[in-house]
């Protein structure tokens, strides 16, 4: 029997049971149309009232209505780059974003570049932080959003949230943030940190999938994405995804709860995680910020390999990791992330993100790094790539 | 998305490392497109391939396609590895995802380049008469 081990806690975690519990009776029990007058709806809207609360309170939201159910974090990003771009385009047509945001923000900075807008992707240093002198000298007149994820999804590192916001509110700019790697790994204040819109995700959390949410403050306007009813105050049409929503509200407020004591857990396994891998294997590069990061994700380069033969060792050993690497993707370059942290092509291409979550444990990690190792020297041994003959 | 062939060439390579006595090597690809394929050739007096090993940094389909390369030019002659495509290794390792094609193509270039090395390296010795150096193991 493989032993298996799931290290891609940021591609996607379990429903916690707590979670799944929340979310079980709303399959037949309550199982009403939450946008219904009758009881049955009644009950549901309930559901969906008290999840709105959940979330509103864990962030720090003046009011619940200002959370929007979404079918993921995705569809939050979408709407909030293309909606607030659109409803303020009488005022301008520039957004400001960073060169490694995740790919449902990029994606759809592309399709307005292709509507007429114009894009400013701010570059990160080496450690992935983007810089509030760059960000001031990329406003314009006429810019009318900025996006800065909280934290980046590859590599771990947290942005100055506060900061970027404050500045674009200098400016009378709105701020959106995707917090979707952010949630239950740091504390979130929306009011305090000056956050207009925020992009989260369920299933990051112990939540199902398909479910998200956008926040966006009250005042801040928006144009709807998906038309098509009343519901979620005529913003966002749909019949509400109620089990999903129940358990995202329920991940949500248990992410917020446990927070302090899962990243201390999370820091322990990450630095003896760290510690071994250094000990044991020569040649690697740790990205990502040394102190402004997660402590859920991990990110090295191996030198003189390449990462999915990487990955497909590891999961011949029943261990799941992730790769964002050429092979991955359909394209021959490596991670957008690690080129705009200037790791160099071929370092990039040998990247493996590691992604722990509340339940690695030790004996976890001490198999992880023998399997690692192994998969490391076996693909070394084949490699026409020298130590003499790097870079 | 990889066959079973696939898999168990990646784990389980036949041919590969380096070839002490090697007098034909090819090396194709380059790091920063996260391929690079070196074939070592040992080839007889008669012009045939005694041997064929590779070293290859890349995905599994890379490291597969070169093993299958390997084998498919072992006892032939240096025209009859000329004519070995990317289609032939393609056929033995069975399905594999659309972007991973250019894998077999790059096994292909790579045989191409270690028979270009051996006439080269043959080329060479002729004029001087002197001996081919080894290459490294």
């Amino acid at each position: 029997m493989v032993r298996k081990i799931y290290l891609d806690n940021a591609a996607t975690t379990y429903v916690s049971s707590e979670v799944l519990a929340e979310m079980l009776p709303c399959f037949n029990t309550i199982y009403g149309n939450a946008n219904s007058l009758h009881g049955y709806g009644r009950e549901a809207s309930a559901i969906v009232d008290r999840a709105r609360d959940r979330i509103a309170h864990a962030i720090g939201a003046a009011k619940s209505n200002e959370i929007y159910f979404t079918s993921g974090g995705t569809e939050a990003d979408n709407w909030a780059i293309k909606g607030i771009a659109h409803a303020y385009a009488n005022k301008g047509k520039h957004i400001i974003t960073s060169a490694f945001e995740h790919h449902a923000v990029l994606d759809a900075c592309k399709q307005l570049e292709a509507e007429g807008y114009e894009v400013t992707y701010l570059p990160v240093d080496k450690y992935g932080i983007v810089s509030i002198a760059d960000l001031i000298h990329a406003i314009r007149k006429d810019t009318t959003l900025i996006s800065i994820m909280t934290v980046n999804n590859e590599v771990g590192t947290i942005q100055n949230i506060k900061a970027i916001a404050k500045t674009a509110h200098e400016y009378g700019i709105i701020f959106h943030t995707d917090a979707v790697q952010a949630i239950g790994a740091v504390k979130i204040n929306v009011e305090d940190m000056e956050i207009d819109a925020m992009s989260m995700s369920s299933h990051k959390i112990y939540g199902p999938k398909g479910c998200g949410a956008l926040y966006l403050k009250n005042g801040v306007r928006i144009e709807n994405l998906i038309s098509g009813g009343s519901q979620e105050r005529g913003k966002r049409g749909g019949t509400t995804n109620v089990p999903a929503v129940a358990g995202f509200g329920k991940a949500v407020e248990i992410a917020n709860r446990d927070l302090v004591i899962n990243q201390q857990k999370l820091k322990a396994v990450r630095q003896y995680f760290l510690d071994k891998v250094t000990e044991r294997i020569s040649y690697i590069h740790v990205n990502g910020h040394p102190q402004q990061k997660v402590n859920s994700i991990v990110n090295i380069s191996f030198e003189m390999v390449e990462g999915e033969s990487i990955l497909m060792l590891l999961d011949l050993a029943g261990i799941a990791v992730s790769t964002a690497s050429a092979c991955t993707s359909n394209s021959l370059q490596p991670s957008h992330v690690l080129r705009a942290m200037k790791v160099p092509d071929e370092i990039a291409q040998g990247s493996i993100r590691f992604s722990f979550g509340k339940n690695t444990t030790r004996s976890d990690i001490d198999y992880v790094v023998d399997e690692l190792e192994k998969a490391i020297n076996q693909l070394r041994s084949i490699s026409p790539i020298t130590k003499a003959g790097r870079r | 998305m990889y066959s079973k062939e696939i898999i168990e060439r990646f784990k389980n390579p036949r041919n590969a490392g380096g070839l002490r006595g090697a007098n034909g090597v090819g090396k194709v690809g380059n790091a920063a497109c996260g391929d690079i394929m070196k074939v070592y050739l040992l080839v007889d007096d008669n012009g045939i391939i005694k041997d064929a090993r590779f070293k290859t940094f890349g995905c599994c389909a890379a490291i597969a396609s070169t093993d299958v390369a390997c084998d498919l030019i072992k006892g032939k002659t240096l025209d009859e590895a000329l004519k070995v495509t990317n289609k032939q290794v393609y056929d033995i390792l069975g399905e594999m995802p659309q972007h991973k094609i250019h894998c077999s193509v790059l096994a292909e270039e790579s045989i191409h380049a270690a028979v270009e090395d051996y006439y080269k390296r043959k080329d060479k010795a002729n004029k001087k008469s002197a001996k081919v150096d080894d290459d490294e193991d």
